[in-house]
């Protein structure tokens, strides 16, 4: 009886330190740091090295996954429609080219300075999404991006209007690594960038701030009703993926040596979606199995139908959606993505 | 049922109006809830009572009037600012975070309570502190065992229970229920009755039921609306004597409560 006694006190004490721990494993969950991701990460860093012929493509995947992550933080987490996507990373593409015309070759203060604005826009645009439904959210965006698009087309003087910005020179990243006709430098310096932001990134979505988000994509009026700041949270948010966005534009200016309308074009907001439904929203790599899906496709269905491959295109988004979102997330978290990666890199091998 | 009841008004509303458009959904409505009152707010379908939830919590703004919590007029406040000074509702109808777990959704909660819910740079879920405070709540609530179920994959009756662990998480000073327990099956129903009969006493509770059982079991003061306006406030022996309300609501709602069981 006494032992019982003495027992059950133990557990009283025990059990809430081990349910503590328990609590803490399952919070943590999505923010240990798996051995598939090291795995992908580091495979994609050597992919200049493995495809040294296919660097600039890599680079653009990379800056196009960059893009992507930065709407899933607004579509996937926090929940807010945005067809205009494209005017963040336009104007990320303008300022870089311009800044690194105008004023400094640095690539890297570039990237401060095009993240800056496309922060600044993003914080004023960020009012206009905050009421409304989906629908008007989706004009808004839409119309924000069209007003960049003729504001750049306008003002020629500045950006060259329709025929670009040309004769953009960078100088070395960190004064160290000069850019190379083969674009590996490229590459890399796009590749790292998106895996410092994907880190930060990745920080942010697994802290309170970042649960705050999906609290308030699940459900506006509780999240009011929990002493949540909806307002503040969705300004911050919207504010940092336009810097992300503006990021990723700076990029493609930088390792491209050249600017154009189309950055800002419907096409780029428009495709950046469709690969984030490919991909899967509200999961990092779900952006990044996206662009690089949708990225390999568009190249080598365009080598093959130049004319038709968005059939293809919309053939697979059909199939996708038959199929399932959820079903389709299963084969892109597992090992899925890696052996995509590794195939490729076997096939291109064994071509040379 | 004896709570420690003194005069000391935490909520009240002061000559509460609101027009939507022609029509006055609520007239000229004084309601004083005292500190650790169980207060049920009773009256007929299309009677006010939503709409005076949603002015006290700030959803609405009120045409006119003025509503205090502790003495301090928080009739301009913005509905999450209500929350932090201790105004917390619960909803009629469920409105939970669908894709989290009952363990994430409290952790939320939490961390906004202790002032870490903007917190960007560490991972949620660190700090022992709130976690002690969601193991309770999740114990206090019988979640523990789903807590690492997809709230949208729980049954009504558990989702129910996290409705009231999400409102109590949130440290109320003044609880305002909106139907506790509307729409749970029988089998869930008396867990539910007890967690909301063991509900902290110094929590002030305003009550919105049309389960009249649980109304007079519960309650020590009782508002009566009708038509946007107040017909009448007193003790349960008062308000069930009433002619009055007899008249126009208890006859009418018992025989609701019949279909609706």
């Amino acid at each position: 009886m006494m032992g019982e006694q003495k027992n059950s006190q133990l557990n009283k004490i025990q059990a809430p330190q081990a349910q503590l721990e328990l609590m803490r494993i399952s919070l943590q969950r999505g923010s240990k740091i798996k051995a598939q991701e090291i795995i992908f990460w580091v495979l994609a860093l050597t992919t200049p090295l493995l495809l040294p012929s296919h660097a600039m493509m890599i680079s653009e995947i990379a800056i196009t996954a960059l893009f992507a992550l930065s709407l899933d933080l607004v579509l996937g987490y926090s929940g807010i429609v945005s067809l205009g996507h494209a005017a963040f990373f336009g104007s990320g593409v303008y300022s870089a080219a311009l800044f690194a015309k105008y004023f400094l070759i640095d690539p890297t203060l570039g990237l401060l300075v095009c993240a800056t604005v496309a922060g600044l826009l993003g914080f004023i645009c960020s009012f206009t999404v905050l009421r409304g439904s989906d629908l008007t959210r989706l004009m808004v965006t839409l119309g924000v991006a069209l007003i960049m698009l003729e504001l750049a087309n306008q003002m020629d003087w500045l950006t060259g209007g329709s025929d670009g910005l040309q004769g953009v020179l960078m100088g070395p990243v960190l004064g160290q690594f000069n850019f190379d006709l083969q674009g590996r430098t490229a590459a890399w310096y796009s590749l790292v960038v998106a895996l410092v932001v994907f880190c930060f990134v990745r920080m942010l979505v697994n802290s309170s701030w970042g649960y705050t988000l999906r609290v308030i994509r699940d459900n506006r009026l509780r999240a009011m009703a929990i002493g949540v700041p909806v307002s503040k949270i969705l300004i911050s948010v919207y504010t940092f993926a336009a810097c992300v966005a503006g990021l990723a534009g700076g990029l493609l200016a930088q390792t491209t040596g050249f600017a154009s309308l189309d950055v800002f074009g419907f096409d780029r907001s428009a495709d950046l979606m469709l690969m984030l439904v490919i991909g899967g929203v509200g999961w990092l790599y779900g952006g990044i199995a996206g662009a690089i899906i949708f990225k390999i496709l568009q190249s080598e269905l365009s080598a093959v139908t130049p004319q038709y491959w968005m059939f293809w295109i919309g053939l697979l988004l059909i199939v996708l959606v038959s199929v399932g979102r959820e079903k389709i997330k299963g084969w892109f978290t597992r090992e899925y993505l890696v052996s995509l990666l590794t195939a490729s890199t076997n096939k291109s091998g064994g071509a040379r | 049922m004896n709570f420690a009841v003194n005069d000391k008004t935490v909520l009240s509303a002061q000559a509460l109006v609101k027009t939507f458009g022609g029509i006055q959904a609520t007239q000229n409505v004084n309601l004083d809830i005292k500190a650790g009152a169980r207060h049920a707010l009773i009256g007929p379908n299309g009677a006010g009572k939503t709409t005076l939830i949603n002015l006290l919590t700030g959803v609405l703004n009120p045409t006119s009037g003025r509503i205090e919590l502790l003495g301090e007029d928080i009739s301009e406040l913005s509905p999450h600012l209500r929350v932090k000074r201790g105004l917390v509702r619960t909803f009629q109808i469920n409105q939970l975070f669908d894709s989290l777990t009952p363990l994430e959704t409290l952790s939320v909660v939490v961390s906004q309570q202790f002032g870490e819910g903007s917190v960007w740079y560490k991972t949620m879920g660190l700090s022992n502190q709130i976690l002690e405070r969601v193991a309770q709540l999740l114990e206090q609530f019988r979640l523990t065992d789903v807590m690492n179920t997809q709230t949208s994959k729980m049954s009504y009756g558990r989702r129910r229970l996290l409705e009231m662990a999400i409102a109590l998480a949130c440290q109320p000073k003044v609880l305002l229920l909106d139907e506790p327990v509307a729409g749970v099956p029988t089998g869930e129903r008396d867990e539910l009755l007890a967690t909301v009969a063991a509900l902290p006493a110094d929590v002030s509770i305003l009550l919105i039921e049309h389960d009249m059982d649980l109304v007079f079991n519960f309650a020590n003061r009782m508002t009566v609306l009708v038509n946007g306006a107040v017909l009448t406030e007193g003790t349960p022996e008062q308000i069930a004597n009433d002619p009055q309300v007899k008249a126009v609501y208890l006859g009418q709602t018992q025989i609701e409560g019949h279909t609706h069981a």
